[in-house]
């Protein structure tokens, strides 16, 4: 036996920044959603929906805004001190506002960390199969066919409807491309198919826009990314499809880490890597198209919130999985104050102002990865 | 070398027909491998050797029959034969960021309940195997900081704690230097005795293959050529045929040692 003895083996090899070295003789237990991370996760909501609802043109204490807020539970009275018309505008106002912009964060990260590892690509965002294009068809149709003409600013329910049935009927397509690989196909297979279904669409969303000149702003204003709510509306569209997606890939994070050996491997240990993909991207594909038809095409989220929490919190999807949702929520609510406050009382569109914040903490993101792993 | 006591079937493949991509890979493989034994595939590239060892894991749609430990394939459940039989692919995938701890604890997956969790039982088994395999003292570590050897140690622990007395292990040495080759052979030799394992390989070193197998199967063309102990096997005009190749054949210690010659001036092989 040429084996070395395992003393000489642990003194042989470089202390990994991961090992505890204030408690050498316990072995290293196993990834798991850390308490810690978990708590910091929640207090990042319950921050950035405080100061979503105490700031923006009109602040507000934010101690009283959290009194009005449990004031709203059952069998619970405060006198928040806000007067009638505060009050109303943060329970009017804001709060469907912030809501919304919790929701549509989550799904975001949610989905873009489902695909990441669905697709074991770690720059896989939530707009891959086609999704953003179809919505995008979808709403310029509606616009294009008068349901924005008629409105004075968007209108809340036709445009996003459009772009909810065109987001599934893209990744629809997708699918059905994709399948066309036949027993043996790979996950390439479905990202090729999503390129050729977004260019389809794009070209179509681009021959409506030629045809009908005039609704060329509002579909911008659209394809921007927007959070201006027209009150519950929105976020009772997206709410069911947010919880079924959510529910769908929390409780399968397990297998995406089984996933991430591989596909013969998650089959060998008794999966069924197909199905368990299947499922997976249909419920990251419905939140992703239920958000984009409430909110627009809002970027980076869903690269920029899974990628942090990985970097933070360990690689185990059973821990990225849960704390995207969380701190996808926080992230887009905050950027979302940003966005109607840093030229007030003009808004800029969210999804610029993600892509203005992504951008450069991606360039960050990545120096530290390298530090962090030689 | 095979304990005449461990003589029930741990495989046993008939008329097995493989088509992948409608070109046929394997064609009417018989073989027969008892429990305890170590039998290595050995042939030419594209013979179909991997081929064979994805399907006897069960991951090939095929015409014929496999049975494992007296039971057919395809009437096991995926968690029930995932719990007979472990595979090491030839370079598995390595997930970035991931622990060495929590890779091996991947292998206890048939044991875990659909939606469930590890429990501290999973747990302990991990730790036994990283201890059996000399690999405690890596178990925070991250895969992608290992080296070769340690990797493949590590491969064959995650294989291992999957708890199967069959396992598959499809060029376990071919990425690693020679010590590192005995290392992680010399391993495999004393798992199978102590836990009573048997062992399905492929492998490309001739020497190597008949160094640690009980028996051999020459695959070409997905056809078996030979099976049969190293000495049969390995034999100049074996491989003159199968692998066109000029080779001497030393008597070894423990099976024939294979050295390609160098061919003189132009004239053809044999």
């Amino acid at each position: 036996m040429t084996v070395r003895p395992p003393d000489l083996v642990a003194k042989g090899s470089p202390a990994d920044p991961r090992e505890d070295p204030s408690r050498p003789g316990r072995p290293p237990a196993p990834a798991k959603l850390r308490p810690g991370w978990l708590a910091a996760g929640v207090v990042a909501v319950v921050l950035a929906t405080l100061a979503g609802l105490a700031l923006g043109p009109a602040s507000l204490p934010p101690g009283s805004v959290a009194a009005e807020l449990v004031d709203l539970l059952p069998g619970v009275h405060i006198d928040s001190g806000l007067t009638e018309s505060q009050a109303n505008i943060v329970l009017q106002l804001r709060l469907p506002r912030v809501v919304l912009a919790l929701l549509v964060g989550a799904t975001l990260a949610l989905a873009g960390g489902c695909y990441q590892g669905v697709f074991r690509n770690p720059l896989a965002d939530p707009y891959l199969l086609g999704v953003a294009a179809g919505a995008g068809f979808g709403a310029t149709a509606a616009i294009a066919a008068g349901g924005g003409a008629a409105g004075s600013v968007i209108p809340s329910l036709p445009v996003p409807l459009a772009a909810f049935t065109g987001a599934l009927a893209a990744v629809a397509l997708t699918y059905l491309l994709g399948a066309a690989g036949g027993r043996e196909r790979s996950p390439a297979t479905l990202l090729l198919a999503g390129v050729a279904v977004s260019a389809f669409f794009a070209a179509c969303q681009t021959f409506l826009l030629q045809r009908y000149a005039d609704s060329l702003q509002l579909v911008y204003s659209w394809l921007l990314g927007r959070l201006a709510t027209s009150g519950w509306r929105e976020v009772q569209l997206l709410l069911p499809y947010a919880v079924l997606a959510a529910a769908v890939v929390l409780l399968l994070r397990r297998e995406l880490d089984v996933l991430s050996l591989g596909d013969d491997e998650a089959a060998g240990l008794g999966l069924h890597p197909q199905r368990s993909r299947y499922l997976l991207v249909v419920a990251a594909s419905l939140g992703t198209a239920a958000a984009v038809a409430v909110s627009g095409l809002i970027g980076f989220v869903g690269v920029i919130v899974p990628h942090t929490v990985r970097l933070l919190a360990g690689a185990s999807y059973r821990s990225i999985l849960p704390l995207s949702v969380l701190f996808g929520g926080a992230f887009l609510t905050l950027a979302d104050l940003a966005a109607r406050t840093v030229s007030a009382p003009a808004e800029v569109p969210i999804g610029v102002l993600t892509a203005f914040l992504g951008a450069p903490f991606f360039v960050v993101v990545l120096r530290t990865t390298r530090r962090v792993e030689l | 070398m095979t304990d005449p006591l461990l003589s029930a079937s741990a495989v046993r493949i008939s008329g097995l027909d493989v088509v992948l991509g409608g070109t046929p890979v394997l064609r009417g493989i018989d073989l027969d491998v008892a429990a305890g034994e170590w039998v290595t595939v050995i042939g030419p590239n594209g013979a179909g050797k991997s081929t064979m060892l994805r399907a006897v894991g069960g991951l090939l749609a095929h015409a014929g029959t496999i049975s494992l430990f007296g039971k057919p394939l395809s009437r096991l459940r995926r968690r029930e034969r995932a719990r007979l039989v472990a595979m090491v692919a030839q370079s598995p995938a390595v997930p970035p960021g991931m622990a060495v701890l929590d890779y091996v604890l991947l292998g206890r997956t048939p044991y875990i309940p659909a939606l469930g969790r590890e429990s501290a039982a999973d747990v302990a088994v991990v730790h036994q195997t990283l201890a059996s395999l000399d690999l405690s003292g890596f178990a925070g570590r991250r895969l992608e900081t290992l080296s070769g050897g340690e990797r493949q140690r590590v491969f064959l622990a995650r294989a291992l704690a999957q708890g199967a007395p069959l396992l598959l292990l499809d060029e376990p040495t071919s990425a690693l230097d020679i010590g590192h080759q005995q290392e992680v052979l010399e391993l495999v030799d004393r798992l199978r005795r102590d836990r009573g394992l048997t062992v399905l390989a492929s492998m490309h070193d001739l020497s190597v293959a008949g160094e640690y197998a009980d028996r051999l199967v020459l695959l070409d063309g997905g056809r078996v050529a030979a099976v049969g102990p190293p000495p049969e096997v390995l034999t100049v005009d074996l491989l003159a045929h199968h692998y066109r190749a000029q080779v001497k054949v030393i008597a070894g210690e423990h099976g024939p040692l294979v050295v390609p010659v160098r061919r003189a001036g132009l004239t053809p092989p044999g």
